[in-house]
C-alpha cells in the first residue's frame, strides 16, 4: 500500500524544513522517497492549504504505574463527570485529570500525539506501568526508571563503591525494568522521608546512609553519561514546590558541572521568597541558567486551572503539601524499600495567589528560555494539568493577546508579580514542532521518530492552520500512526497498538551474583522474578519492544 | 517428573514465590516452602478438561458458541467472581464492554470497606518490604495474619536479617480486638505477642478511643468493651515512639455494618501519627486469588474499582447497586457469567439464570451451569500476572505443566469474537 500525502505545508525541524509545501509518501509504515512516476499511488489524500507535522511526542506524561490507578481509584467523582462511550472503533472508558488506558490513548491521538514516555516507573512496579500502558492504544511509550532513594544505590554510595559497580547496577536496573532513560525524585528523599526527615535539601544528608542529594545526582547523571544513555538523567529535584526552591536548581544545575542533566517540571521548582507573600517568580534567573548551560535541558510542568490530581514519587513533598488537597483526601506510601508515592487532589484557582502566580511562572519560563530543542511541552500530565489542556497552553505560546487577556483575570496581586505582560515572544509552528517532536525525539534518543524525512516511520499529524491555535491543535484532519489513518477530523476511526521504546546498557554478569544474594536476603521477591522479560510484552499479542542504540553505537 | 522452582503463588496475597514444586505429568506436588493455603491451592486435582452444555461434554467452540448465543439477546448480563489473571481481567473487561455487563469480583462487599475509606479521606499505606525491613511496632487490628497467610510472620516479620533492624526478634506485636490463632506471631526467641480481645462489635468505639488516645484527647470512661482505658493508652504511647509502626487490618474480618468508618478511623489515626514526628503506615491484607487485580485492570480500563457496569456504553461505578448477588436475586439480570479461574470451592451464586461458568477445573456444582468451560488456573497452567496485597508488586506467574487447558483470557476473547 503507497500512499500519498499531496501538497501539506510541513514542519519537519528534524531535516530543517520550515513552512515548506511538499508531497509524502508512506509504504509499510514507513515515509519513503519518491518512489517514481510510473508507480500506482494506491491512497491520497489532498493536503493543500494544511500544515503537517510528525506525530507528537509526550515526553513526560504520567500514564503507567501503580500512583496513577491510585488516583483514578481515589476520584470516581471526577470520572463520573467524563464517560466515554464505547464506538465500532473504540473502547469505553472515563477522562478528565487521570482518565483510563483506552482513554489516555483516544484522547492523545486525537491531538496528534503517536507516542508518550512515563517518567516515574519504580523498578519494582515496572510491570505494572508496562502492563497499563499495554493497554493504551495507538501511542508509543516507554519508561524512565526511577533510581536515587532505592536502598541498594544508597548503600554503595555509603559503601563508596567505585562509579564502575554503580553503571553495573544502573544499567541492570534499566533492563530489568524495560526502560529508556532513568530519572530521579527527590535524590535520597523518598528514602529519608521513611527515616522521619520531612525535608532534604542538596546538601543535607539522608540520616541513615550518610548521603546528599548531590552526591547521588552525581553518581546517576555520571553513570547515564558513561552508560552511553541518550536521555541525559531526569531529575525532579530537591524541595518540590517549598518557597525559595530557585537557589537550590540553580545550584543544581551548577554543581552537576556540565554532565547532561533533564531538569523536570521546573515550574514547580523556580520560587522566590519575594513580596507580601514570600512568594515570588524564579523564572528569569532559572531561563538565564538554563539559556548559559547548555548541558541541561528542561520540561515546563505549566500549571492550568482547573480540578486534577497530582501523582508523584516525591512522598515527602507530597506529604508536606497534603493540607492543600481538593477534595481533602490524599494517599502516601512507601514502597518496598525502593522508592515511595504520594497522590494528592489539587484545584489550581486563578484567583489564589500561589496558583495564580504558579501559571505564570511556566509561561515565562517558557518564553524565556531561548532554545526550543531545549524545553518541552509539559503539564507533568495529570500534575500541572490534564494532558488534553495541551492545545490551551499552545495557544497561550503563540498568541500574545489571548496570553495577555488571560493575565488581566488572574489573581491581582499575582499579575503585580510577574513579567509576563512585557514578553512579546509568540512561539513559531516551527519551534512548538521542536518542542512536541523533533526535540523530545532527539532528547530522548528515538530513532526514526519524529520526523518526516525518509526511513522514519510514518507517525504523522496534519492539521487546519487556524489562527486560534487552541482549535488548531485540538482536532486535527488526520493523524497517522505507523502509516496507518487512526484519527480523521479529530476523532478516533481506527485504533492500533504502538511498541515499547527501550534502551539496552550492557552491565558486568557477574553483578547478578551480589544481586541474587540482596534479594534474598532483604528483599520479598526472587531476584529471577523481579526482572521483566521481553515475552511479558508479546505474550498478549499486541506488544513489542523496540530497543534504540547507546550513544556511539550504529543500529 | 521435573521441579519448578522458586514458583510464585497467586494464592496466599503475600507474594511468596520460593515454592519448588515437582511437576508428575499433570499432578503437581509442592515439595518446599508450602503452606495450609498455597499446598492444597496447587495440588488441586485437575478433574474435567472438556466443557460442557447442559452437562454433556462439547467441544471448546461449541461451548464458546453457546456461550455467546446466550449472552447475544441479553439486556444485563453480569459477570462475577472476576478471580482470574491480568490478562483473563482483559478479557473480560472487553467482553463486558462489549455486551454492556455489570462486572462485580466477588469479594467486592470486603474491599468495599477498604475502598470507601480511600474513597472517602485515602490513607498512608506501605508494602512488605519496608514491613520486613523497618517495621518496629506491628499492631494487629481485629484480623489473624496467619490464617490469612500463613508464612507472612516467617517472612515479613521473623526474616534473619533486615536492612535497619539489629535484630528482627525485638519487633513488638499487639493484638487488639481478635487474639491469634496459633503461635506464628511469637517471636523466635520466644516472646510472645501482647492480646487485647474484645468482641468484634465492640472494634468501632475501641478503634475511636485509641485514636482519640494517640490525639492527647481526655477520656473518661476507664474501659472499653472490656479493655482499660490504660491497655489502650499504653499502645497509643508505643504508636507514638515507634520509629515506624505497621497497622494492619483484614476488610473481611470486619464484617459489621459501616465497617469503613472503622477503617477509616484508623487510617485517619496513622496519618495523626505522622503529624507527631514519627512514621506510620497502614498494610491492609486482602487481594487473594485474583482480588486486587480484579481492581487493578478494572481501574485502569474503566477508572473505577471492580464493581462497575457497562450498560449504557461506558462505565459506571456504583459500590451497592452493581453488586450482582443483589441484582441476580432481585430479577435485575438476565445472564451470569461466572469467572474463577483460582479456587474450585469459589462456585456462583445459586440462580435461575442462564448461567456461563469459566472455572478452574475441579469445580462441582450442585445444579449443573447452562455452560461450563474448565480452564487452567494462572501460576499453574499458563504464565501470567497477579496482584499482591500490597498493590505495587505484580508477581510474574509461571507456567508449571502442560494441561492443554486453555486461559481464561483464551476463552473469554473467543466469546466476545463469537458475538
Ligand atoms: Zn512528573
Amino acid at each position: 500500500m503507497l500512499i500519498k500525502l499531496t501538497g501539506g505545508t510541513v514542519y519537519d525541524p528534524a531535516s530543517g524544513i520550515d513552512g515548506k509545501k511538499q508531497d509524502i509518501y508512506i509504504k509499510d509504515g514507513r515515509i519513503v522517497n519518491q518512489p517514481g512516476p510510473d508507480v500506482q499511488i494506491d491512497k491520497e489524500y489532498d493536503l493543500s492549504g494544511k500544515v503537517v507535522m510528525s506525530g507528537a511526542i509526550d515526553m513526560h506524561t504520567h500514564i503507567g504505574g501503580g500512583k496513577g490507578n491510585i488516583a483514578r481509584t481515589l476520584l470516581p467523582e471526577d470520572h463520573r463527570m467524563d464517560p466515554v462511550h464505547r464506538t465500532d472503533a473504540t473502547r469505553s472508558g472515563t477522562g478528565h485529570a487521570m482518565p483510563s488506558t483506552f482513554v489516555t490513548g483516544y484522547r492523545y491521538a486525537e491531538m496528534g500525539y503517536t507516542a508518550g514516555f512515563e517518567p516515574a516507573v519504580l523498578a519494582v512496579n515496572a510491570r505494572q506501568a508496562h502492563m497499563e500502558m499495554a493497554d493504551i492504544p495507538i501511542l508509543d511509550k516507554g519508561g524512565y526508571v526511577m533510581l536515587g532513594s532505592d536502598d541498594y544505590l544508597l548503600r554503595m554510595l555509603t559503601a563508596k563503591k567505585d562509579q564502575k559497580a554503580i553503571n553495573d547496577y544502573v544499567a541492570w536496573t534499566l533492563q530489568a525494568a524495560k526502560g529508556i532513560g532513568i530519572k530521579v525524585v527527590n535524590p535520597g528523599g523518598i528514602s529519608a522521608f521513611k527515616f522521619n526527615q520531612r525535608k532534604l535539601d542538596l546538601d543535607e544528608k539522608n540520616s541513615h546512609y550518610g548521603v546528599s542529594p548531590r552526591e547521588i545526582l552525581q553518581v546517576l547523571a555520571t553513570a547515564v553519561k558513561q552508560l552511553g544513555i541518550t536521555h541525559p538523567l531526569h531529575v525532579h529535584g530537591c524541595n518540590l514546590g517549598v518557597p525559595g526552591n530557585m537557589n537550590t536548581t540553580l545550584d543544581t544545575i551548577q554543581g552537576i558541572g556540565g554532565l547532561p542533566m533533564h531538569l523536570t517540571h521546573i515550574q514547580f521548582h523556580s520560587y522566590g521568597t519575594e513580596g507580601d507573600f514570600k512568594f515570588s517568580s524564579g523564572a528569569a534567573q532559572i531561563a538565564e541558567a538554563v539559556n548559559r548551560n547548555k548541558n541541561i535541558t528542561i520540561d515546563v510542568g505549566q500549571v492550568l486551572f482547573g480540578q486534577t490530581v497530582t501523582a508523584s514519587g516525591d512522598n515527602m513533598r507530597q506529604h508536606a503539601n497534603h493540607k492543600h488537597a481538593s477534595p481533602n483526601k490524599w494517599v502516601c506510601m512507601d514502597i518496598e524499600c525502593d522508592a515511595g508515592c504520594g497522590v494528592v487532589p489539587f484545584k489550581y484557582k486563578d484567583q489564589n495567589f500561589v496558583n495564580a502566580l504558579q501559571w505564570a511562572i511556566g509561561l515565562e519560563t517558557f518564553l524565556l528560555v531561548d532554545d526550543p530543542w531545549r524545553i518541552f511541552l509539559t503539564t507533568d500530565h495529570p500534575n500541572g494539568a490534564p494532558f488534553t489542556s495541551y492545545p490551551h497552553l499552545i495557544r497561550l505560546l503563540m498568541d500574545k493577546s489571548f496570553r495577555n487577556d488571560m493575565l488581566a483575570t488572574i489573581h491581582p496581586e499575582a499579575q503585580k508579580m510577574t513579567t509576563l505582560a512585557s514578553i512579546d515572544r509568540e512561539y513559531s509552528l516551527q519551534e512548538i514542532a521542536i518542542m512536541t517532536r523533533a526535540g523530545a525525539a532527539r532528547l530522548i534518543g528515538l530513532q526514526d521518530r519524529g520526523g518526516l524525512s525518509a526511513g522514519n516511520w510514518a507517525d504523522i499529524t496534519v492539521y487546519t492552520d487556524n489562527a486560534d491555535r487552541e482549535k488548531m491543535f485540538a482536532k486535527p484532519d488526520y493523524v497517522f500512526k505507523d502509516g496507518e489513518l487512526v484519527v480523521r477530523d479529530g476523532t478516533v476511526v481506527h485504533s492500533k497498538w504502538g511498541t515499547t521504546h527501550i534502551v539496552k546498557p550492557d552491565w558486568d554478569p557477574s553483578i547478578e551474583k551480589d544481586l541474587q544474594k540482596y534479594f534474598d536476603r532483604f528483599l520479598t521477591m526472587k531476584v529471577g522474578n523481579f526482572k521483566i522479560s521481553d515475552d511479558e510484552f508479546t505474550d498478549i499479542g499486541r506488544g513489542s519492544l523496540t530497543a534504540h542504540p547507546l550513544k556511539g553505537e550504529v543500529a | 517428573m521435573i521441579e519448578v522452582t522458586e514458583v510464585p503463588s497467586p494464592f496466599c496475597g503475600i507474594g511468596t514465590d520460593d515454592l519448588t514444586i515437582r511437576v508428575d505429568g499433570v499432578s503437581l506436588k509442592v515439595v518446599e516452602n508450602g503452606c495450609p493455603v498455597n499446598t492444597p491451592a496447587f495440588e488441586q486435582a485437575i478433574t474435567d478438561t472438556s466443557p460442557r452444555v447442559d452437562g454433556k461434554d462439547v467441544s471448546l467452540d461449541a461451548a464458546v458458541a453457546k456461550a455467546a448465543a446466550l449472552l447475544k439477546g441479553t439486556n444485563q448480563p453480569v459477570i462475577g467472581g472476576c478471580a482470574t489473571d491480568v490478562n483473563g481481567m482483559r478479557a473480560l473487561l472487553a467482553l463486558a464492554d462489549r455486551c454492556g455487563a455489570v462486572v462485580d469480583n466477588m469479594n467486592f462487599n470486603a474491599t468495599r470497606r477498604n475502598l470507601l475509606a480511600l474513597q472517602d479521606s485515602g490513607w498512608m499505606t506501605t508494602t512488605l518490604a519496608e514491613v520486613k525491613n523497618r517495621c518496629d511496632l506491628f499492631l494487629v487490628v481485629g484480623a489473624d495474619p496467619e490464617s490469612f497467610a500463613p508464612r507472612f510472620f516467617e517472612r515479613y516479620l521473623w526474616n534473619q536479617e533486615s536492612m535497619f533492624l539489629e535484630d528482627t526478634g525485638n519487633r513488638e506485636v499487639i493484638y487488639l480486638g481478635k487474639a491469634p490463632s496459633g503461635n506464628a506471631s511469637t517471636s523466635p526467641k520466644g516472646q510472645k505477642a501482647q492480646v487485647f480481645e474484645c468482641g468484634m462489635e465492640d472494634l468501632p468505639e475501641l478503634v475511636a478511643v485509641l485514636r482519640a488516645l494517640v490525639k492527647g484527647q481526655p477520656i473518661r470512661a476507664e474501659s472499653v468493651g472490656g479493655i482499660a482505658v490504660a491497655d489502650l493508652q499504653g499502645i497509643a504511647d508505643k504508636l507514638k515512639a515507634a520509629g515506624y509502626s505497621v497497622v494492619t487490618w483484614a476488610a473481611s474480618a470486619l464484617s459489621y455494618d459501616q465497617a469503613e468508618l472503622t477503617v477509616q478511623t484508623l487510617s485517619e489515626m496513622i496519618k495523626d501519627i505522622n503529624d507527631l514526628n514519627t512514621r506510620c503506615s497502614g498494610l491492609p491484607l486482602g487481594g487473594k486469588e485474583g482480588d486486587q487485580t480484579a481492581n487493578q485492570v478494572c481501574g485502569w480500563t474503566t477508572g473505577y474499582p471492580a464493581r462497575t457496569r457497562f450498560s449504557k456504553g461506558f462505565p459506571e461505578y456504583d459500590p451497592y447497586l452493581n453488586d450482582i448477588e443483589v441484582m441476580t436475586a432481585n430479577g435485575e439480570a438476565d445472564a451470569l457469567v461466572w469467572v474463577q479461574a483460582f479456587n474450585v470451592n469459589a462456585v456462583p451464586p445459586a440462580t435461575d439464570l442462564p448461567t456461563i461458568v469459566i472455572g478452574r477445573s475441579g469445580m462441582t456444582f450442585a445444579k449443573e451451569p447452562d455452560v461450563f468451560i474448565p480452564v487452567g488456573t494462572p501460576g499453574i497452567d499458563h504464565a501470567g500476572h497477579a496482584y499482591r496485597m500490597d498493590n505495587v508488586v505484580a508477581i510474574r506467574l509461571k507456567k508449571c505443566r502442560d494441561s492443554g487447558l486453555p486461559s481464561t483470557s483464551d476463552v473469554l476473547n473467543a466469546i466476545e469474537q463469537a458475538l
